[in-house]
């Protein structure tokens, strides 16, 4: 039988390969692999669910089950920059709604859906666990804390300005954040290629691109 | 040298903290030294037992009596719940990304003592940089023989292995993390079999959390006993608490337990910004019930403490919020939190807590109705009947119930603020 991932990037098949060895029960592997077919798809479709399912031996209906129960396998298209725009208690207080709407403008997209360019989708989230620097957002799931409605505009125009391949949480806290949790501690040389958070073993982090 | 245990590092060493070489340097690894070299598994048991350290996720049991409950069975399985999403908490995002380290030295001593070869980190797909910085610390580990094979030439050998999560805030509930772990809907399970006993694929599993497990390395070096004569009785050691909301000095802080809630509000946490007055306080995350001034300001902040006055201090996540909030609102926002975050098993929850957000919703647009309050009531009594603290339970985890509290708060401590929103309202419709 041939492999279902033979269309896969090389280095994402040797990835899935290792994924599948380094638990004790292949299922396991289930959501690492579903993060590394959204980047091959662009998103969790129904292929990449087929592909899943044929890894670990399931069907793409229980890949299904598992996919659509977690709100970051997004079954749907996702523009090249997903903003998360953090409305729990803690940023509600210090003015997200603000935030919120501010994005959305600059975006000209709504919560749950996609600019028309194809460039933003846009979310409002639960509790991203910066309350301390809130209110907070997050571009493929790198964070920046301390915004304003204002500085929000900002980061989102100079997004669509400078276009990074690779989008850095410390560079965005730089330019556009305000109060932070706590101290970061060091800059990170890593950051995120595509709307999946940015972790080497998913193949999405800056390394090597 | 201060009285901290978790922080000190990243206190004293800004940029660097979560480097191997600044953790050997400032005596990482030492703990995990003297574990394997001149300690019985046994004899770590004891000395966590005997620190009196409770687990600092949330429900606050004792570490060292969960650790004594885990099956003799093989293989078994430690899973470290790095999945914080309680809103209100980051305090275990800066322990994972500021000193990831202190946190694999205490997997490392804690399998040893366990007799488990095999341990998990699961953190929450929104912590990407937490989970590059663990895993870039357990990759430096492998390397400098912490990890893998013959650990320090003891023959003992651990290998870890990093997992993120989804975005669902369920899967910090211990069963709903191991589904998840396993590759599947992160549903709590019926308890029992607790985990100890069936967990991760149905073996023996002890689950920590990230804190809990952070502290391991200091009671080792220092010994049970130690950790045992800080803070109060019963709520020993110190605590990270988040503070967050109306406050001056947002941030983590970590304290000793004993404090009067009215020294943390405005001793540590510099008071109400803007010369705002005080309104009401969540103590321990968003599932809590509220604090208000008039009640409050003096009862000590410690885990019994906290419970014997009608809520709980939870992971630690402090909430502020002044004059100026309007209750309902913020009720509304935690409400819709605990509908969206339901996994939908237990029809008391996955119903109550959307209708608990509806009739919410209905009375902030302007729409709602003097029967509203207890409607709202009668939802919450049929999502936890009685409506009593800590909650009666009509479904298999406590996420339901968590939805009840800041409906029970406002009615509780703002009842004419409520009403007068209703009526208000009313009258604006004519």
């Amino acid at each position: 039988m041939s492999s279902p991932i033979k269309k896969w990037s090389h280095s994402n098949q040797e990835r899935a390969q290792r994924l599948l060895e380094s638990y004790p029960d292949r299922r396991s592997a289930m959501m690492p692999l579903l993060y590394i077919a959204s980047l091959e798809h662009d998103h969790v479709s129904q292929d990449a669910m087929r592909e899943v399912a044929a890894l670990i031996g399931l069907t793409a209906a229980q890949v299904e089950s598992v996919a659509s129960f977690y709100t970051m396998f997004k079954r749907e298209e996702v523009g090249d920059y997903l903003v998360s725009v953090c409305t729990s208690i803690s940023c509600f207080l210090r003015g997200a709604d603000d935030v919120l709407d501010a994005v959305e403008q600059a975006c000209d997209a709504r919560h749950g859906s996609t600019s028309p360019d194809g460039r933003f989708t846009v979310e409002h989230v639960e509790c991203i666990g910066a309350c301390g620097g809130a209110p907070a957002v997050q571009v493929n799931y790198e964070l920046i804390e301390g915004l304003t409605g204002a500085k929000a505009q900002q980061l989102i125009e100079w997004l669509k300005d400078t276009r990074p391949q690779v989008v850095l949480a410390d560079e965005m806290q730089q330019l556009f954040g305000g109060q932070r949790s706590f101290d970061w501690g060091g800059p990170e040389p890593d950051g995120a290629v595509a709307p999946v958070p940015a972790f080497a073993p998913y193949g999405s982090t800056a390394e090597g691109r | 040298m201060s009285d901290l245990i978790l922080t000190s590092r990243m206190t004293e060493h800004p940029t660097d903290s979560h480097t191997i070489g600044r953790f050997i340097e400032t005596g990482g690894y030492e703990a995990l030294r003297k574990a394997l070299g001149e300690m019985s598994p046994d004899e770590i048991k004891a000395e966590v037992k005997l620190s009196n350290m409770r687990g600092r996720g949330g429900a606050g049991f004792p570490t060292g009596v969960k650790w004594g409950f885990l099956a003799p069975a093989e293989p078994r399985y430690l899973v470290v719940n790095g999945d914080e999403s309680e809103p209100g908490t980051f305090n275990d995002r800066q322990l994972m990304e500021r000193d990831p380290h202190q946190l694999i030295e205490g997997m490392v001593i804690s399998s040893y003592a366990l007799g488990v070869d095999r341990a998990f980190v699961y953190i929450r797909g929104e912590y990407a940089r937490s989970a590059r910085r663990v895993q870039r610390a357990i990759d430096e580990a492998y390397e400098a023989g912490y990890l893998g094979e013959n650990i320090l030439g003891s023959g003992f050998s651990l290998d870890i292995t990093v997992h993120l999560g989804g975005g669902a805030y369920i899967c910090g509930e211990e069963t709903a993390l191991l589904n998840s772990l396993e590759g599947r809907r992160g549903e709590p399970r019926l308890k029992p079999p607790f985990p100890a006993v069936e967990g991760l694929y149905a073996k023996p599993t002890i689950v920590n959390n990230v804190e809990s497990i952070s502290n391991i390395p200091w009671i080792v070096s220092n010994g049970g006993s130690s950790y045992a004569a800080i803070g109060p009785e019963r709520s020993a050691g110190t605590k990270m608490l988040s503070i967050s909301g109306h406050i001056k000095r947002p941030g983590n802080h970590e304290i000793i337990m004993g404090m009067t809630w009215r020294d943390l509000i405005f001793d540590l946490g510099g008071g109400i910004p803007e010369g705002r007055a005080l309104k009401a306080w969540i103590p321990g995350g968003a599932s809590s019930p509220w604090f208000v001034p008039e009640e409050h300001l003096d009862t000590i902040v410690s885990i019994d403490d906290v419970a014997a006055s009608g809520s709980m201090l939870g992971a630690g996540a402090v909430v502020v919020m002044d004059e100026t909030t309007n209750v309902v609102a913020a009720a509304h926002r935690i409400v819709r939190f605990f509908a969206h975050e339901s996994c939908g098993q237990c029809t008391p929850c996955r119903e109550g807590t959307r209708w608990l957000e509806d009739v919410l919703k209905r009375i902030l647009d302007g729409d709602g109705r003097p029967q509203d309050v207890d409607l709202l009531l009668d939802i919450s009594d049929n999502i936890s009947p009685g409506l009593l603290w800590p909650p009666a339970m009509t479904t298999i985890c406590p996420l339901g119930p968590s939805a009840v509290s800041p409906v029970t708060s406002i009615t509780r401590w703002f009842m004419p603020e409520v009403e007068a929103m209703i009526a208000a309202k009313e009258l604006a419709h004519g």
